[in-house]
């Protein structure tokens, strides 16, 4: 036996150190090939990055708001193992509310600055709720009575309320898109870094997502319920022995994501002044390849993902054309989940490895 | 566990003898009844119409049944394979290339046009070959994965092709300027199906359609039943049961699976030709991904590897679309004082009834022995009944 393993021994160490070099460093280089080629030809062409350093401002504000979402896949993901189709759509009806919310407090951009900001914030924190509570409800009513069943039964009944959610949209603001008052003008530019415009909505999706995640993190790292949350995910019966209450713990856990589909929700209305009932089947998908691409289950990854995606988003809006960008995200997405199911950050999970 | 396997083993010997007499002359039957079925009708009614669409529906949903019921990969990406095999039929069967000049095997009146005009029969297996190719090509990526990520990635797999079908009216990716697919505006007219012997297919005469649709129905339903009784078969539903005691039992999991997305895809493909026939028209829009929850539904609907169960589920759901919706429903809104359109909404319904089917009849209305086994962790008593009702 020994004899005979030991020429073939070598040989397989090389191939698996090879398909080692290609998962860990792949994804790195398959994500730089479009910055770099694209920041080769600005070179060739004008000389300067100015264009490329946009696309990728642009695609980290954008990127705040898929990180948001993703947030909301990768924490259900980490505690149920379950991939919540319908937060897409969740997230479409949080930019729905933040919509209503605005025409129901009347907000215009002639109010103050003061009114408009403590308006703003209450819109904030009415859409989180809403979200958090739609959220848990969809747990208690679609997941939670399939928690013994095969695993794919709560997928498909979270694809059925992803449909369910966008045709309330439909119900709700009609087939077409919705342009929501530009209430901070936000593609007003502040300021200008290195030929970069730097637009109040960027810094609207920079003070709103940071501290959020960085709340989030902090909650679930310190908290009380935060430990119950990654003891759940960690072994559900040995949680429950030590006197968790399981079920809680989950619903918490859709309602922090349904808090963060609310904001994004809010932030996504306000910087792209445009909500429709089908953004959240497109963001959905986004942010489920960031979450994916950071390693899913890990909240840094998700974040880390989202900013990501956000680049390429807009660096393929930009450059190849806004009506491929879904295609090109997927592309990704696929050749993720081929050769690095882990994501850049995650460990390997028992369905991906 | 073994007393389940006794009991299953006891319900297999015991009603057999009745029970393949009694399924053999309800499908006669049922077979007769569907043959016979247009005489009823006036030869264009849209009830004809609308049980040709069944019909090509329940093809579809059979070969997704391959792919989610008997070997337990979940799909969300079928559309793609309907895609493929309507624009098959839209570039070997139309004006479309018009700079080309082939014609095999097609009547006298499109020998003058211009373009590729290859019989519909020919189409069907070209189509066929090309959604097979297609389908191994996407199981590639799934093979290392489990569970949710093949779902991802399918969906992903069925939008890049729902977006190329969109977008490439000049150039793929924005490279080139060849016009692949016409986009939105689609490849349209498409040559009517032409079976030799028989006249010629008109819009106006809806029976030979249907009589198509339903010769492949049958054909369709037979290799479904021979294939769910064969070493493959018993493979596949061996790998949806458990993969790693599938492995360690010998069964080459690799290609036992990329046969089933293969098998699936073809039959997708062969129901996207006629489609593309029968609509006269292929366009960028009927390519949307709730295409392939619609599939979904009819088969978690009827019953996952269900084969009687799926084609009730598609005849059934493919009726809810096209008549119980528009027709009989759409009023009730403004009858009980709400304003909106209710055919709008008809994903909306379709997505209540997946939730409501997982959480209180996981089985499907006529569901596979095994999986209701495996479901509800018991074999009821009337097992046995229930296997004579259904054929």
């Amino acid at each position: 036996m020994e004899s005979a393993s030991i020429p073939a021994r070598p040989s397989r160490r090389r191939s698996q150190v090879v398909g080692e070099f290609i998962s860990k460093y792949g994804l790195i280089a398959l994500l730089l090939v479009l910055p770099v080629a694209y920041g080769i030809q600005d070179l060739q062409d004008t000389g300067n990055l100015a264009r490329l350093a946009t696309n990728v401002k642009d695609g980290l504000s954008n990127g705040a708001i898929w990180a948001m979402i993703a947030l909301g896949y990768t924490l259900v993901y980490g505690i149920i193992e379950l991939i919540n189709f319908a937060h897409g759509d969740l997230f479409m009806l949080g930019s729905f509310m933040a919509y209503s919310l605005i025409g129901t407090l009347g907000l215009t951009v002639g109010g103050g600055t003061a009114g408009l900001a403590l308006g703003l914030i209450l819109i904030l924190v009415l859409a989180m709720i809403g979200c958090g509570l739609l959220n848990a409800m969809i747990e208690r009513v679609a997941y939670r009575p399939l928690r013994a069943a095969p695993k794919l039964a709560p997928l498909i009944t979270a694809i059925g309320f992803s449909f369910i959610l966008q045709n309330t949209g439909l119900l709700w603001l009609g087939g077409s898109h919705q342009g929501v008052p530009d209430l901070i003008g936000s593609q007003d530019v502040l300021f200008t870094i290195l030929g970069v415009p730097v637009t109040h909505g960027d810094l609207l999706a920079l003070f709103v997502t940071a501290p959020l995640v960085v709340l989030l993190v902090n909650f679930i790292n310190r908290s009380r319920i935060g430990r119950a949350m990654r003891a759940t995910a960690q072994d559900p019966q040995a949680a429950r022995l030590m006197g968790i209450n399981v079920d809680t713990t989950i619903s918490f856990t859709f309602v922090l994501g349904g808090l963060m589909a609310g904001a994004a929700g809010l932030v996504y209305a306000l910087y792209q002044t445009d909500v429709w009932f089908y953004s959240g089947f497109t963001a959905g998908l986004i942010s489920f390849t960031a979450a994916v691409m950071g390693g899913i289950g890990n909240l840094k990854g998700a974040v880390l993902g989202g900013l990501i995606i956000g680049i390429i988003q807009q660096i393929s809006d930009n450059r190849i054309g806004t009506e491929w960008t879904p295609a090109i995200v997927f592309a990704y997405l696929v050749l993720i989940l081929v050769f690095r199911p882990q994501g850049l950050l995650g460990e390997e999970t028992r369905e991906a490895g | 566990m073994s007393a389940l396997a006794n009991r299953l083993q006891q319900g297999k010997r015991v009603p057999v003898l009745g029970k393949v007499d009694g399924s053999k002359l309800l499908a006669i039957a049922l077979i007769v009844f569907a043959l016979v079925l247009p005489f009823f009708y006036d030869s264009g009614s849209g009830f004809i119409e609308d049980c040709t669409v069944a019909l090509v529906y329940v093809v579809m949903a059979l070969g997704l049944n391959i792919v989610v019921g008997f070997a337990g990969l979940l799909d969300l990406g079928y559309v793609a394979f309907y895609a493929i095999g309507a624009y098959t039929m839209g570039w070997f069967a139309s004006s479309f290339f018009s700079t080309r000049d082939i014609h095999i095997g097609v009547a006298e009146q499109l020998q003058s046009q211009p373009g590729i005009h290859i019989n519909w029969l020919i189409v069907v297996f070209i189509a066929a070959i090309f959604t097979a190719s297609a389908g191994a090509l996407l199981g590639f990526p799934t093979l290392r994965l489990r569970g949710d990520y093949i779902a991802i990635v399918t969906l992903a797999f069925g939008e890049i092709i729902g977006r190329i079908a969109v977008n490439s009216d000049e150039g793929v990716f924005g490279i080139g300027t060849f016009n692949l697919t016409n986009g939105r505006a689609g490849i349209t007219p498409v040559d009517k199906i032409d079976i030799p012997v028989v006249d010629r297919f008109t819009t106006l005469d809806l029976r030979p359609w249907y009589w198509t649709a339903l010769g492949m129905a049958l054909v369709v339903v037979f290799i479904n039943v021979r294939l769910r009784d064969s070493r493959i078969g018993r493979a596949w539903i061996a790998v949806r049961e458990d993969e790693v005691a599938a492995v360690s039992m010998g069964i080459p999991t690799v290609r036992v699976k990329l046969l089933a997305y293969a098998m699936g895809a073809a039959m997708g493909g062969a129901a996207g030709t006629f489609f593309g026939s029968f609509y006269n028209t292929v366009n960028a829009d009927q390519f949307e991904f709730s295409f392939s929850i619609f599939v979904l539904a009819m088969i978690i609907l009827g019953g996952l590897g269900s084969i009687w169960g799926v084609i009730a589920g598609a005849i059934s759901l493919s009726f809810i679309n096209t008549r119980l919706i528009p027709d009989v429903l759409n009023s009730v809104p403004s009858k009980i004082g709400l304003d909106f359109d209710l055919t709008e909404l008809g994903f909306g319904i379709f997505g209540f009834l997946l939730v409501i089917m997982m959480v209180l009849r996981p089985q499907g209305l006529i569901p596979e022995r095994r999986r209701k086994a495996e479901l509800t962790g018991e074999v009821h008593a009337d097992d046995g009944l229930l296997e004579v009702q259904a054929p």
